[in-house]
């Protein structure tokens, strides 16, 4: 089901935006792309914060924007999360987050603000002016506030940007738990291959104001076409299922469409869904299963392509069958090996992340 | 302890700045918020017109407002056609006179308070479905406080100094238009340095309270902000 339906055009000084997209009814749609690709300013069309010359936007079946209507953004039942916070600074942190929710008519209330501040943690903060809340505090109220006003849409604006890694990691459990409880779709605008592999449903890429690519984080990610990630950022996502737990060696194995790895016992139940990512990095090849090795995690593997990557690099796209994960490797091994799409090989799995 | 004189020309004074501090701030947040937001070719030139009187001789503008709503001046028209008579040397005139002349001394402060506000907190009123009226009342004013504190007391001691605008305007007439300034140099020049001095020392003493109270206000709200 479609939830948005988004054409602009529009051109700004040294910079022009064409783009036209479909965006799914429910989930988190990450908007990700370089800085200066467009993410931001399409996500201020989207809330009516800018207007396209020339602008086509519905949001669940009603018009925001077309040739002759344009919906002013405090008339669209929006929530929109800034990447600097912007709390409004002369009040306190539950003034901020009624400031939306009083103007808000209770007929159309169906969000409690008891249980959004419970979602993200907030209740010791109340009566705090923004001055005295820590950069992942801010990030946290600012979120419930836009939560507050019971949206059909929540946009954000690389809410961890302005972040350091420690607040980051604060504040990403939440954006997970909000993933799981919203029944709203969600635009998340994020420049983090990091932020996206593990938030997002859907993944458009943008470039040059154009949409270079989309679909599922783990589809766009096994392509060595799009430069997702950079050098070591490279890497695969993959949708799994936990299959057991070795008790003796503290190990867990999950499986996934021609595959299944081991790796450091989890808390996850037997059956549960997970996403698992490999490096690039973390991938070599044989072409004879190794035996006498250490590493555990050995699959075979047909070459799917290869491309370069650096002047020593080469990225090698691999098919499980049914699955796609990278390997990066030496151009002198690709030689060596005598790689060549179609070749059955085996892929040497050093390390596997879960998300 | 003030002479009958002198004590008609304090209240007079107090009276006059009272009037004109609140048409200034009537009529200078509108300017403000115009100019703190346009981005219109418009802007230099009106911001031009507003700061004149910081470098115009008062009695340069003093002698256009004369002209101009005398019975034979533009504005001199339009009072008379409705009825109001001609408005210099009128208590009235004054206050047009002073309005012009002490503008720029209330729509500079309150103009840089909305433009270090900036846009970001009024999006952020506007997604949380705020109208523009609901986002100046409550973001915009309340935000901008310190800077309509300032302007409030700057116009209201500018005027009070004020001198040539309202010898121009108002001429000199006890009761009526004589002002605090103006009756001192009456008074010098009759030669009564005494009772001059009673009402210059009035004038300073308030310059400096007030100009105290300013900056240690400010400086209590700089404070705050940090």
């Amino acid at each position: 089901m479609t939830a948005l339906v988004a054409r602009f055009r529009h051109c700004y000084p040294g910079f022009g935006l064409d783009v036209d997209v479909r965006l799914p009814a429910r989930g988190v749609t990450a908007l990700f792309g370089p800085s200066g690709s467009g993410k931001t300013t399409l996500l201020r069309l989207i809330a009516g914060l800018e207007k396209a010359a020339d602008g086509y936007l519905t949001v669940g079946g009603a018009v925001w924007q077309d040739a002759n209507h344009f919906v002013a953004t405090h008339v669209r039942p929006l929530g929109y999360v800034f990447q600097d916070a912007r709390l409004f600074p002369h009040l306190d942190v539950q003034r901020n987050l009624e400031y939306g929710l009083r103007r808000v008519p209770p007929a159309s209330r169906r969000v409690s603000l008891d249980g959004v501040i419970d979602l993200l943690g907030i209740g010791p903060l109340m009566h705090r002016k923004p001055d005295r809340l820590s950069g992942g505090e801010r990030q946290r109220v600012a979120i419930a506030r836009a939560l507050a006003v019971s949206p059909s849409l929540l946009l954000m604006d690389e809410p961890l940007a302005a972040l350091d890694q420690a607040r980051k990691q604060e504040v990403l459990p939440y954006l997970e738990r909000l993933h799981d409880a919203l029944e709203i779709p969600v635009v998340y605008v994020s420049h983090s291959i990091d932020e996206v592999a593990r938030l997002a449903d859907h993944l458009l890429v943008l470039d040059a104001g154009r949409v270079s690519a989309q679909g599922t984080p783990a589809e766009l990610m096994a392509r060595d076409d799009l430069h997702l990630a950079r050098g070591d950022e490279i890497g695969s996502l993959i949708e799994a299922t936990v299959a057991g737990h070795d008790d003796a060696y503290q190990l867990t194995d999950v499986v996934f469409p021609g595959g299944r790895v081991s790796l450091p016992r989890q808390a996850a139940a037997v059956g549960e869904r997970v996403r698992i990512r490999i490096m690039a990095r973390d991938v070599s090849l044989t072409l004879a299963a190794q035996t006498g090795t250490s590493i555990i995690n050995i699959l075979p593997a047909r070459v799917a392509r290869i491309a370069e990557a650096g002047p020593s690099q080469s990225l090698v796209a691999l098919d499980l069958g049914g699955t796609a994960i990278l390997a990066r490797v030496t151009r002198k091994s690709v030689d060596a090996l005598g790689l060549n799409p179609g070749l059955a090989v085996h892929a040497q799995i050093k390390g596997v992340a879960i998300l | 302890m003030f002479s009958a004189a002198n004590l008609a020309a304090i209240v007079l004074t107090l009276k006059l700045a009272s009037v004109v501090t609140l048409l200034l701030l009537l009529i200078g947040t509108p300017i403000a918020w115009w100019l703190a937001n346009t981005r219109s070719w418009l802007k230099p030139p009106v911001e031009a017109v507003v700061a004149l009187p910081f470098v115009l001789p008062p009695s340069v503008l003093g002698f256009y407002l004369l002209v101009s709503m005398g019975p034979n001046g533009p504005v001199g028209h339009v009072t008379q056609a409705l009825g109001l008579g001609t408005l210099p040397f009128t208590f009235a005139g004054l206050v047009v006179g002073s309005v012009f002349y002490s503008l720029p001394f209330v729509v500079q402060p309150i103009q840089n308070a909305f433009a270090a506000i900036g846009p970001g907190l009024l999006e952020a009123a506007a997604t949380l479905r705020a109208r523009p009226w609901d986002r100046f009342a409550t973001v915009a004013l309340p935000l901008a406080r310190p800077g309509f504190v300032t302007a409030a007391v700057l116009g209201f001691a500018h005027t009070v100094g004020e001198f040539g605008v309202v010898l121009m305007v108002g001429g000199n007439i006890p009761g009526r238009t004589q002002v605090v300034s103006v009756q001192i140099y009456d008074h010098v020049e009759a030669l009564e340095y005494a009772q001059a001095h009673e009402l210059a020392i009035v004038l300073m003493a308030f310059s400096f309270v007030t100009l105290l109270l300013l900056y240690a206000v400010n400086r209590r709200v700089a404070a705050l902000g940090a």
